[in-house]
């Protein structure tokens, strides 16, 4: 074996092409909101049982600790569906070229971006 | 099942995520036409068959999509056997108790 081979490189000085940088946050996403569920499957059933409860979780979300956990799951979740979109996109070839990976991963970003700050200001403040 | 045939866990994993991207599309034009979420309106979509119907498939569609995703994880990350099994033995109760939990919800009272 290559006895000059390079071992326990810090994963931070890779420098990675953006459309990686996309990928990885795909994945990180869909773990994010798979960790969430218990928490939207609470709150469906919370603002179901009655108007109280109802009451109850819109109080809930009042609250700094909920809104910013509320917030991060929409985040992941749009960062997510769009980056999921893409994927479909190129499954029927259309942006895989290169150029076409560096253009949808700039594009699943601005996307994710303007949904989130459009939802945040409509509904976060 | 999953994880047995590549070409199938990949259709599954589009289907259920054009299905589900359908599905947050509603809700979000709900939340859009309906920004307070007044419990009656709420309530009123949920009492609705069709929705409690899609809901459901909803749940299951979101359970298949997350187990073939994070076997895709786990497979490429955690190597030795026995862990990894641990943790997808772990994953499938979880979703497997979410099912559950969403049906309970839609029906049970």
């Amino acid at each position: 074996m290559n006895k000059t081979r390079p071992i326990n490189i810090n994963p931070l000085s890779i420098r990675l092409p953006l459309p990686a940088w996309v990928s990885i946050a795909h994945r990180l996403s869909g773990i994010l909101v798979f960790l969430l569920i218990p928490c939207l499957l609470w709150a469906l059933q919370l603002s179901l049982v009655s108007p109280e409860g109802m009451a109850q979780l819109k109080d809930h979300l009042l609250h700094p600790a909920y809104k910013v956990l509320l917030w991060l799951l929409i985040a992941g979740l749009l960062f997510h569906l769009f980056a999921g979109i893409r994927h479909l996109l190129m499954d029927i070839n259309v942006g895989d070229s290169k150029q076409g990976g560096r253009l949808g991963s700039l594009i699943v970003i601005a996307v994710t971006l303007i949904t989130f700050v459009i939802a945040f200001v409509k509904w976060g403040l | 099942m999953i994880g047995q045939s590549g070409i199938r866990d990949w259709k599954i994993q589009r289907f259920t995520a054009i299905f589900l991207g359908l599905y947050i599309l509603f809700l979000g034009a709900f939340f859009i036409q309906h920004p307070t979420v007044p419990y009656d309106h709420w309530r009123y979509l949920f009492s609705q068959l069709w929705m409690q119907v899609a809901s459901l498939f909803a749940i299951l569609s979101v359970a298949l999509h997350a187990w073939i995703g994070l076997w895709t994880i786990l497979t490429d990350y955690i190597k030795p056997v026995t862990v990894r099994y641990i943790l997808q033995s772990l994953i499938l109760f979880a979703l497997f108790g979410y099912s559950v939990w969403g049906i309970f919800i839609l029906w049970g009272n």
